[in-house]
Protein backbone atom coordinates (compact mmCIF):
# COMPACT_ATOMS: atom_id res chain seq x y z
CA UNK A 1 0.00 0.00 0.00
CA UNK A 2 2.83 2.38 0.82
CA UNK A 3 4.40 1.49 -2.47
CA UNK A 4 1.15 2.37 -4.18
CA UNK A 5 1.03 5.67 -2.36
CA UNK A 6 4.51 6.60 -3.50
CA UNK A 7 3.77 5.56 -7.07
CA UNK A 8 0.64 7.62 -7.35
CA UNK A 9 1.46 10.58 -5.15
CA UNK A 10 2.99 12.55 -7.98
CA UNK A 11 0.08 11.72 -10.25
CA UNK A 12 -2.56 12.86 -7.84
CA UNK A 13 -0.88 16.22 -7.34
CA UNK A 14 -0.99 16.77 -11.05
CA UNK A 15 -4.73 16.17 -11.24
CA UNK A 16 -6.97 19.18 -10.94
CA UNK A 17 -8.87 18.91 -7.67
CA UNK A 18 -12.47 19.07 -8.75
CA UNK A 19 -13.88 17.76 -5.47
CA UNK A 20 -15.14 20.20 -2.90
CA UNK A 21 -15.00 19.96 0.84
CA UNK A 22 -18.31 18.78 2.24
CA UNK A 23 -19.67 17.59 5.53
CA UNK A 24 -20.72 13.94 5.34
CA UNK A 25 -23.12 11.85 7.37
CA UNK A 26 -22.57 8.13 6.83
CA UNK A 27 -25.06 5.54 8.06
CA UNK A 28 -23.95 1.91 8.02
CA UNK A 29 -26.75 -0.62 8.47
CA UNK A 30 -26.28 -4.32 9.10
CA UNK A 31 -28.79 -5.99 6.76
CA UNK A 32 -28.32 -9.52 8.07
CA UNK A 33 -30.50 -11.36 10.52
CA UNK A 34 -27.74 -13.24 12.32
CA UNK A 35 -24.32 -11.65 11.74
CA UNK A 36 -22.62 -9.05 13.98
CA UNK A 37 -20.15 -6.39 12.82
CA UNK A 38 -17.08 -5.46 14.86
CA UNK A 39 -16.26 -1.71 15.21
CA UNK A 40 -16.80 -0.07 11.82
CA UNK A 41 -14.13 2.03 10.16
CA UNK A 42 -15.48 4.82 7.95
CA UNK A 43 -12.81 6.95 6.28
CA UNK A 44 -12.48 9.67 3.66
CA UNK A 45 -9.04 9.60 2.08
CA UNK A 46 -7.08 10.31 -1.11
CA UNK A 47 -8.01 8.21 -4.10
CA UNK A 48 -4.44 6.93 -4.55
CA UNK A 49 -4.54 5.07 -1.23
CA UNK A 50 -6.77 2.12 -0.41
CA UNK A 51 -7.47 -0.09 2.58
CA UNK A 52 -7.81 -3.21 0.44
CA UNK A 53 -7.83 -4.31 -3.18
CA UNK A 54 -9.80 -7.28 -4.49
CA UNK A 55 -7.37 -9.84 -5.87
CA UNK A 56 -4.42 -8.51 -3.87
CA UNK A 57 -3.07 -9.89 -0.59
CA UNK A 58 -4.44 -8.14 2.49
CA UNK A 59 -2.18 -5.73 4.34
CA UNK A 60 -1.27 -6.58 7.95
CA UNK A 61 -3.65 -3.84 9.05
CA UNK A 62 -6.54 -5.30 7.06
CA UNK A 63 -5.73 -8.77 8.37
CA UNK A 64 -5.92 -7.51 11.97
CA UNK A 65 -9.35 -6.02 11.23
CA UNK A 66 -10.69 -9.05 9.34
CA UNK A 67 -9.44 -11.71 11.77
CA UNK A 68 -9.92 -9.93 15.08
CA UNK A 69 -11.94 -6.76 14.52
CA UNK A 70 -9.14 -4.32 15.42
CA UNK A 71 -9.28 -1.15 13.32
CA UNK A 72 -6.37 0.63 15.06
CA UNK A 73 -3.93 -0.32 12.31
CA UNK A 74 -6.23 0.81 9.52
CA UNK A 75 -6.84 4.10 11.33
CA UNK A 76 -3.09 4.65 11.39
CA UNK A 77 -2.96 3.98 7.65
CA UNK A 78 -5.73 6.55 7.07
CA UNK A 79 -3.88 9.10 9.20
CA UNK A 80 -0.64 8.46 7.36
CA UNK A 81 -2.17 9.43 4.01
CA UNK A 82 -3.88 12.53 5.40
CA UNK A 83 -7.32 10.95 5.46
CA UNK A 84 -10.07 11.50 7.99
CA UNK A 85 -11.68 8.80 10.12
CA UNK A 86 -15.42 9.17 10.73
CA UNK A 87 -16.52 9.69 14.30
CA UNK A 88 -19.72 8.58 15.95
CA UNK A 89 -21.46 9.70 19.12
CA UNK A 90 -21.99 6.26 20.58
CA UNK A 91 -19.26 3.85 21.58
CA UNK A 92 -18.06 2.01 18.48
CA UNK A 93 -18.85 -1.51 19.68
CA UNK A 94 -20.53 -4.43 17.95
CA UNK A 95 -23.26 -3.62 15.46
CA UNK A 96 -26.03 -6.16 16.01
CA UNK A 97 -28.05 -7.68 13.17
CA UNK A 98 -30.37 -5.20 11.40
CA UNK A 99 -29.11 -2.23 13.43
CA UNK A 100 -27.26 0.83 12.16
CA UNK A 101 -24.59 3.32 13.21
CA UNK A 102 -24.03 6.90 12.10
CA UNK A 103 -20.69 8.58 11.47
CA UNK A 104 -19.76 12.15 10.61
CA UNK A 105 -16.71 13.26 8.70
CA UNK A 106 -15.65 15.57 5.87
CA UNK A 107 -14.53 15.20 2.33
CA UNK A 108 -11.95 17.65 1.05
CA UNK A 109 -10.07 18.57 -2.09
CA UNK A 110 -7.74 15.67 -1.40
CA UNK A 111 -9.97 13.26 0.56
CA UNK A 112 -12.24 12.42 -2.35
CA UNK A 113 -13.12 8.75 -1.75
CA UNK A 114 -14.86 6.83 1.01
CA UNK A 115 -13.91 3.42 2.40
CA UNK A 116 -15.71 1.28 4.97
CA UNK A 117 -14.61 -1.92 6.70
CA UNK A 118 -15.78 -4.08 9.60
CA UNK A 119 -15.27 -7.74 10.48
CA UNK A 120 -18.27 -10.04 10.31
CA UNK A 121 -18.92 -12.37 13.24
CA UNK A 122 -19.01 -15.30 13.33
CA UNK A 123 -16.43 -15.68 10.57
CA UNK A 124 -12.70 -16.35 10.48
CA UNK A 125 -11.74 -13.40 8.30
CA UNK A 126 -14.91 -12.16 6.65
CA UNK A 127 -15.56 -8.43 6.44
CA UNK A 128 -17.87 -5.87 4.92
CA UNK A 129 -16.01 -3.67 2.50
CA UNK A 130 -16.40 -0.46 0.55
CA UNK A 131 -13.27 0.33 -1.43
CA UNK A 132 -12.58 3.88 -2.64
CA UNK A 133 -16.13 4.95 -3.45
CA UNK A 134 -15.97 8.36 -5.10
CA UNK A 135 -17.70 10.89 -2.86
CA UNK A 136 -20.21 12.88 -4.92
CA UNK A 137 -19.60 16.62 -5.04
CA UNK A 138 -23.30 17.36 -5.34
CA UNK A 139 -25.30 17.58 -2.10
CA UNK A 140 -27.75 14.72 -1.70
CA UNK A 141 -28.40 11.28 -0.27
CA UNK A 142 -26.64 8.31 -1.84
CA UNK A 143 -27.01 4.59 -1.13
CA UNK A 144 -24.44 1.84 -1.60
CA UNK A 145 -24.90 -1.85 -0.82
CA UNK A 146 -21.88 -3.82 0.41
CA UNK A 147 -20.89 -7.43 -0.18
CA UNK A 148 -19.08 -9.74 2.19
CA UNK A 149 -15.39 -10.23 1.44
CA UNK A 150 -12.85 -12.74 2.68
CA UNK A 151 -9.43 -11.33 3.59
CA UNK A 152 -7.80 -14.55 2.38
CA UNK A 153 -5.54 -14.63 5.42
CA UNK A 154 -7.06 -17.45 7.46
CA UNK A 155 -8.64 -20.84 6.76
CA UNK A 156 -12.41 -20.75 7.31
CA UNK A 157 -12.48 -23.50 9.92
CA UNK A 158 -15.58 -21.97 11.52
CA UNK A 159 -14.65 -23.04 15.03
CA UNK A 160 -14.07 -21.08 18.23
CA UNK A 161 -10.54 -19.77 18.45
CA UNK A 162 -8.47 -16.64 18.29
CA UNK A 163 -8.90 -13.15 16.92
CA UNK A 164 -5.15 -12.57 16.85
CA UNK A 165 -3.70 -12.22 13.35
CA UNK A 166 -2.31 -15.51 12.12
CA UNK A 167 -3.99 -17.61 14.83
CA UNK A 168 -6.69 -20.09 13.87
CA UNK A 169 -10.36 -19.97 14.77
CA UNK A 170 -12.94 -17.27 15.25
CA UNK A 171 -12.98 -14.72 18.08
CA UNK A 172 -16.13 -15.07 20.19
CA UNK A 173 -17.01 -11.89 22.11
CA UNK A 174 -19.74 -12.13 24.78
CA UNK A 175 -22.91 -11.54 22.68
CA UNK A 176 -21.86 -14.29 20.29
CA UNK A 177 -20.90 -16.81 22.96
CA UNK A 178 -24.37 -18.28 23.60
CA UNK A 179 -25.20 -18.24 19.88
CA UNK A 180 -22.35 -20.47 18.72
CA UNK A 181 -21.97 -24.22 18.85
CA UNK A 182 -19.14 -26.04 20.63
CA UNK A 183 -16.47 -28.61 19.85
CA UNK A 184 -16.61 -28.42 16.08
CA UNK A 185 -13.84 -30.35 14.36
CA UNK A 186 -13.18 -27.65 11.77
CA UNK A 187 -14.58 -27.20 8.27
CA UNK A 188 -11.21 -26.81 6.56
CA UNK A 189 -7.55 -26.07 7.25
CA UNK A 190 -6.87 -24.52 3.86
CA UNK A 191 -7.29 -21.08 2.38
CA UNK A 192 -7.03 -21.56 -1.37
CA UNK A 193 -7.37 -17.94 -2.44
CA UNK A 194 -4.96 -15.93 -0.33
CA UNK A 195 -5.96 -12.59 -1.82
CA UNK A 196 -8.97 -10.50 -0.81
CA UNK A 197 -11.96 -12.11 -2.50
CA UNK A 198 -15.73 -12.49 -2.35
CA UNK A 199 -16.63 -14.54 0.70
CA UNK A 200 -18.20 -17.91 -0.11
CA UNK A 201 -20.42 -17.67 2.95
CA UNK A 202 -20.56 -19.68 6.13
CA UNK A 203 -21.23 -23.39 5.80
CA UNK A 204 -22.25 -24.10 9.39
CA UNK A 205 -23.98 -27.22 10.60
CA UNK A 206 -27.04 -28.26 12.57
CA UNK A 207 -25.09 -29.61 15.58
CA UNK A 208 -24.86 -27.40 18.65
CA UNK A 209 -22.22 -29.76 20.04
CA UNK A 210 -19.69 -31.28 17.64
CA UNK A 211 -20.03 -31.47 13.90
CA UNK A 212 -17.58 -29.70 11.62
CA UNK A 213 -18.59 -26.11 12.39
CA UNK A 214 -19.49 -24.06 15.45
CA UNK A 215 -21.67 -21.88 13.22
CA UNK A 216 -25.43 -22.50 13.00
CA UNK A 217 -26.35 -23.18 9.40
CA UNK A 218 -29.90 -21.85 9.70
CA UNK A 219 -29.00 -18.62 11.54
CA UNK A 220 -25.46 -17.50 10.75
CA UNK A 221 -25.33 -17.77 7.00
CA UNK A 222 -25.95 -14.76 4.76
CA UNK A 223 -26.63 -13.75 1.19
CA UNK A 224 -25.25 -10.54 -0.28
CA UNK A 225 -25.67 -7.68 0.16
CA UNK A 226 -24.86 -7.63 3.88
CA UNK A 227 -24.72 -3.90 4.60
CA UNK A 228 -26.34 -0.72 3.39
CA UNK A 229 -24.32 2.48 3.44
CA UNK A 230 -26.26 5.73 3.18
CA UNK A 231 -24.09 8.78 2.52
CA UNK A 232 -25.57 12.23 3.01
CA UNK A 233 -23.45 14.91 1.35
CA UNK A 234 -24.38 18.25 2.92
CA UNK B 1 -54.56 19.30 -10.99
CA UNK B 2 -54.41 20.88 -14.42
CA UNK B 3 -57.98 19.84 -15.13
CA UNK B 4 -59.26 21.27 -11.87
CA UNK B 5 -57.63 24.61 -12.60
CA UNK B 6 -58.99 24.88 -16.13
CA UNK B 7 -62.47 23.78 -15.12
CA UNK B 8 -62.70 26.43 -12.40
CA UNK B 9 -61.45 29.00 -14.90
CA UNK B 10 -64.22 27.90 -17.25
CA UNK B 11 -66.72 28.23 -14.45
CA UNK B 12 -65.63 31.80 -13.62
CA UNK B 13 -65.72 32.73 -17.26
CA UNK B 14 -69.23 31.29 -17.70
CA UNK B 15 -70.47 33.00 -14.57
CA UNK B 16 -69.18 36.43 -15.61
CA UNK B 17 -70.84 36.04 -19.01
CA UNK B 18 -74.03 35.13 -17.23
CA UNK B 19 -73.74 38.29 -15.09
CA UNK B 20 -73.15 40.50 -18.12
CA UNK B 21 -76.23 39.02 -19.78
CA UNK B 22 -78.29 39.56 -16.65
CA UNK B 23 -77.05 43.12 -16.27
CA UNK B 24 -78.18 43.84 -19.81
CA UNK B 25 -81.74 42.72 -18.99
CA UNK B 26 -82.38 43.94 -15.54
CA UNK B 27 -80.45 46.50 -13.50
CA UNK B 28 -82.19 45.59 -10.24
CA UNK B 29 -80.81 42.07 -9.91
CA UNK B 30 -78.72 41.74 -6.77
CA UNK B 31 -75.53 40.03 -7.78
CA UNK B 32 -74.73 38.80 -4.27
CA UNK B 33 -77.85 36.67 -4.16
CA UNK B 34 -77.23 34.81 -7.36
CA UNK B 35 -77.30 31.07 -6.76
CA UNK B 36 -73.91 29.53 -7.56
CA UNK B 37 -74.32 27.05 -10.40
CA UNK B 38 -72.93 23.65 -9.39
CA UNK B 39 -69.44 23.26 -10.89
CA UNK B 40 -69.17 20.43 -13.38
CA UNK B 41 -67.09 17.65 -11.81
CA UNK B 42 -63.60 17.60 -13.31
CA UNK B 43 -63.09 14.56 -15.50
CA UNK B 44 -60.97 12.06 -13.53
CA UNK B 45 -57.47 11.38 -14.80
CA UNK B 46 -56.55 7.71 -14.71
CA UNK B 47 -52.97 6.58 -14.19
CA UNK B 48 -52.44 2.93 -15.12
CA UNK B 49 -49.37 0.79 -14.65
CA UNK B 50 -48.51 -2.61 -16.05
CA UNK B 51 -46.46 -4.66 -13.61
CA UNK B 52 -44.69 -7.83 -14.75
CA UNK B 53 -43.22 -10.21 -12.21
CA UNK B 54 -40.69 -12.88 -13.23
CA UNK B 55 -39.64 -15.65 -10.85
CA UNK B 56 -35.84 -16.01 -11.14
CA UNK B 57 -35.43 -18.91 -8.69
CA UNK B 58 -34.74 -22.56 -9.45
CA UNK B 59 -37.60 -24.11 -7.51
CA UNK B 60 -39.32 -21.55 -5.29
CA UNK B 61 -42.94 -20.87 -6.21
CA UNK B 62 -43.98 -17.29 -5.47
CA UNK B 63 -47.25 -16.92 -3.59
CA UNK B 64 -50.04 -14.91 -5.30
CA UNK B 65 -48.52 -11.49 -5.95
CA UNK B 66 -49.77 -8.42 -4.07
CA UNK B 67 -49.50 -5.30 -6.25
CA UNK B 68 -50.33 -2.21 -4.22
CA UNK B 69 -50.27 1.56 -4.69
CA UNK B 70 -49.58 3.46 -1.51
CA UNK B 71 -48.45 6.81 -0.12
CA UNK B 72 -45.52 7.53 2.18
CA UNK B 73 -46.23 4.70 4.61
CA UNK B 74 -44.25 1.45 4.68
CA UNK B 75 -45.41 -2.16 4.83
CA UNK B 76 -42.30 -3.26 6.73
CA UNK B 77 -39.10 -1.77 8.13
CA UNK B 78 -35.79 -3.60 8.26
CA UNK B 79 -34.85 -4.14 11.89
CA UNK B 80 -38.44 -3.76 13.16
CA UNK B 81 -40.93 -6.54 13.98
CA UNK B 82 -43.10 -7.56 11.03
CA UNK B 83 -46.75 -6.54 11.07
CA UNK B 84 -49.25 -9.36 11.29
CA UNK B 85 -50.20 -8.71 7.65
CA UNK B 86 -46.57 -9.28 6.60
CA UNK B 87 -46.35 -12.35 8.83
CA UNK B 88 -49.49 -13.87 7.31
CA UNK B 89 -48.12 -13.31 3.80
CA UNK B 90 -44.56 -14.46 4.63
CA UNK B 91 -45.51 -17.64 6.51
CA UNK B 92 -48.48 -18.82 4.48
CA UNK B 93 -48.51 -16.89 1.22
CA UNK B 94 -51.88 -15.21 1.85
CA UNK B 95 -51.75 -11.55 0.67
CA UNK B 96 -55.32 -10.64 1.68
CA UNK B 97 -54.39 -8.89 4.94
CA UNK B 98 -51.79 -6.79 3.16
CA UNK B 99 -54.26 -5.88 0.42
CA UNK B 100 -56.79 -4.83 3.05
CA UNK B 101 -54.51 -2.43 4.91
CA UNK B 102 -55.65 1.20 5.18
CA UNK B 103 -52.42 2.42 3.60
CA UNK B 104 -53.30 0.66 0.32
CA UNK B 105 -54.79 3.16 -2.15
CA UNK B 106 -55.41 0.74 -5.01
CA UNK B 107 -54.35 -2.84 -5.56
CA UNK B 108 -54.55 -5.97 -7.62
CA UNK B 109 -53.33 -9.45 -6.90
CA UNK B 110 -52.45 -12.76 -8.43
CA UNK B 111 -54.86 -15.67 -8.18
CA UNK B 112 -52.23 -18.40 -8.20
CA UNK B 113 -48.53 -18.92 -7.64
CA UNK B 114 -45.84 -17.68 -10.01
CA UNK B 115 -43.81 -20.76 -10.82
CA UNK B 116 -40.03 -20.66 -11.42
CA UNK B 117 -39.32 -19.04 -14.75
CA UNK B 118 -42.90 -17.82 -15.13
CA UNK B 119 -43.84 -14.20 -15.78
CA UNK B 120 -47.21 -12.83 -14.70
CA UNK B 121 -48.58 -9.44 -15.70
CA UNK B 122 -50.85 -7.19 -13.66
CA UNK B 123 -52.46 -3.81 -14.24
CA UNK B 124 -53.16 -1.39 -11.42
CA UNK B 125 -54.82 2.00 -11.87
CA UNK B 126 -55.47 5.05 -9.76
CA UNK B 127 -57.43 8.24 -10.43
CA UNK B 128 -56.13 11.75 -9.93
CA UNK B 129 -52.86 10.73 -8.28
CA UNK B 130 -49.72 11.08 -10.37
CA UNK B 131 -47.28 10.40 -7.55
CA UNK B 132 -48.30 7.17 -5.85
CA UNK B 133 -45.71 4.65 -4.68
CA UNK B 134 -45.74 1.03 -5.79
CA UNK B 135 -45.28 -2.03 -3.61
CA UNK B 136 -45.03 -5.59 -4.92
CA UNK B 137 -44.76 -8.31 -2.28
CA UNK B 138 -44.81 -12.12 -2.32
CA UNK B 139 -43.66 -15.13 -0.32
CA UNK B 140 -41.00 -17.56 -1.49
CA UNK B 141 -43.39 -20.37 -0.81
CA UNK B 142 -40.97 -23.24 -0.02
CA UNK B 143 -39.50 -21.47 2.99
CA UNK B 144 -40.57 -20.80 6.55
CA UNK B 145 -41.04 -17.03 6.23
CA UNK B 146 -39.10 -15.61 3.30
CA UNK B 147 -40.57 -12.86 1.16
CA UNK B 148 -39.39 -10.66 -1.65
CA UNK B 149 -40.40 -7.62 -3.63
CA UNK B 150 -40.18 -3.93 -2.90
CA UNK B 151 -42.16 -1.04 -1.50
CA UNK B 152 -42.08 2.71 -1.97
CA UNK B 153 -41.08 2.70 -5.65
CA UNK B 154 -41.97 6.23 -6.73
CA UNK B 155 -44.16 6.45 -9.83
CA UNK B 156 -44.02 10.26 -9.86
CA UNK B 157 -42.86 11.70 -13.15
CA UNK B 158 -43.50 8.53 -15.15
CA UNK B 159 -44.91 9.40 -18.58
CA UNK B 160 -46.99 6.95 -20.60
CA UNK B 161 -44.53 4.40 -21.97
CA UNK B 162 -41.89 5.00 -19.32
CA UNK B 163 -40.43 1.84 -17.77
CA UNK B 164 -38.71 1.12 -14.46
CA UNK B 165 -37.34 -2.25 -13.48
CA UNK B 166 -36.01 -3.73 -10.30
CA UNK B 167 -34.32 -6.94 -9.23
CA UNK B 168 -35.42 -7.73 -5.69
CA UNK B 169 -33.68 -9.28 -2.72
CA UNK B 170 -35.17 -11.77 -0.27
CA UNK B 171 -36.15 -10.81 3.27
CA UNK B 172 -36.92 -12.94 6.31
CA UNK B 173 -39.92 -11.77 8.32
CA UNK B 174 -38.21 -12.98 11.51
CA UNK B 175 -41.47 -14.50 12.75
CA UNK B 176 -40.76 -18.20 12.28
CA UNK B 177 -37.54 -20.14 12.84
CA UNK B 178 -36.03 -21.45 9.61
CA UNK B 179 -36.29 -25.13 10.50
CA UNK B 180 -37.26 -26.08 6.95
CA UNK B 181 -39.19 -29.04 8.40
CA UNK B 182 -42.14 -30.28 6.32
CA UNK B 183 -44.62 -29.59 9.11
CA UNK B 184 -43.73 -25.88 8.91
CA UNK B 185 -43.75 -25.52 5.12
CA UNK B 186 -46.94 -24.58 3.35
CA UNK B 187 -45.81 -26.23 0.11
CA UNK B 188 -45.18 -29.55 1.93
CA UNK B 189 -48.71 -29.77 3.31
CA UNK B 190 -47.42 -28.19 6.50
CA UNK B 191 -48.61 -25.24 8.50
CA UNK B 192 -48.82 -21.77 7.00
CA UNK B 193 -49.46 -18.81 9.27
CA UNK B 194 -49.00 -19.34 12.99
CA UNK B 195 -49.34 -16.34 15.30
CA UNK B 196 -46.55 -17.61 17.54
CA UNK B 197 -43.20 -15.88 16.90
CA UNK B 198 -40.28 -18.22 17.59
CA UNK B 199 -37.55 -16.33 15.73
CA UNK B 200 -35.70 -13.02 16.19
CA UNK B 201 -38.88 -10.97 15.58
CA UNK B 202 -37.36 -8.41 13.25
CA UNK B 203 -37.25 -8.20 9.47
CA UNK B 204 -33.81 -8.51 7.83
CA UNK B 205 -32.21 -10.03 4.77
CA UNK B 206 -32.79 -13.79 4.49
CA UNK B 207 -29.75 -16.03 5.15
CA UNK B 208 -30.85 -18.48 2.44
CA UNK B 209 -32.20 -22.01 2.38
CA UNK B 210 -29.83 -24.69 3.78
CA UNK B 211 -31.55 -27.90 2.64
CA UNK B 212 -31.05 -31.55 3.50
CA UNK B 213 -28.15 -31.93 1.09
CA UNK B 214 -26.10 -29.29 2.87
CA UNK B 215 -26.11 -30.22 6.51
CA UNK B 216 -29.67 -29.77 7.77
CA UNK B 217 -30.87 -33.38 8.14
CA UNK B 218 -34.44 -32.54 9.16
CA UNK B 219 -34.99 -30.15 6.27
CA UNK B 220 -37.65 -31.09 3.74
CA UNK B 221 -35.92 -28.85 1.22
CA UNK B 222 -33.15 -29.82 -1.18
CA UNK B 223 -30.43 -27.97 -3.00
CA UNK B 224 -33.00 -27.12 -5.65
CA UNK B 225 -34.84 -24.88 -3.20
CA UNK B 226 -31.81 -22.73 -2.55
CA UNK B 227 -31.90 -19.21 -3.92
CA UNK B 228 -29.63 -16.21 -4.12
CA UNK B 229 -30.24 -12.51 -4.53
CA UNK B 230 -31.91 -11.29 -6.62
CA UNK B 231 -34.93 -13.60 -6.69
CA UNK B 232 -37.49 -11.67 -8.74
CA UNK B 233 -37.45 -9.30 -11.70
CA UNK B 234 -40.20 -6.70 -11.68
CA UNK B 235 -40.91 -4.33 -14.57
CA UNK B 236 -43.26 -1.36 -14.26
CA UNK B 237 -44.61 0.41 -17.36
CA UNK B 238 -47.02 3.32 -17.29
CA UNK B 239 -49.72 2.50 -19.83
CA UNK B 240 -52.24 5.34 -19.31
Amino acid sequence: MKKLNALFAAGILGLSAQAQAAELEVHVQNLTQGIYFTPILVAAHPADASLFELGMPASMELQAMAEGGSIAGLETVVDSVGGEVGVQEAENGLTAPATARMFTLNSSDTNTVLSVTAMMLPTNDGFIGLDNWTIPTEAGTYTVYLNAYDAGTEANDEIRGSGAPGEAGMPVPPPLDPLLGMNGTGVTTEEVNTTVHVHRGNLGDAAQDGGASDVSNTVQRWLNPVAKVTVIVK
Amino acid sequence: MIFRKSSSAIRVFALSGFLVALAGCNDTVEVGNLPEPPPPPPPPVTYSYEVTVTNLTQAQPLSPIAVMLHGEESFFTLGEPASEAIEIMAEGGDPSELLGLDIVLESTNGTGPVTPGETQTFTVSIEDNDSANLAVLTMLASTNDAFSGFQGLSLAGMEVGDVQYRLTNVYDSGTEANTEEAATLVTMMGEGFNAERDDVDFVAMHPGVVGNQDGLPNSALTGAHRFDNPAIKITVTRTE
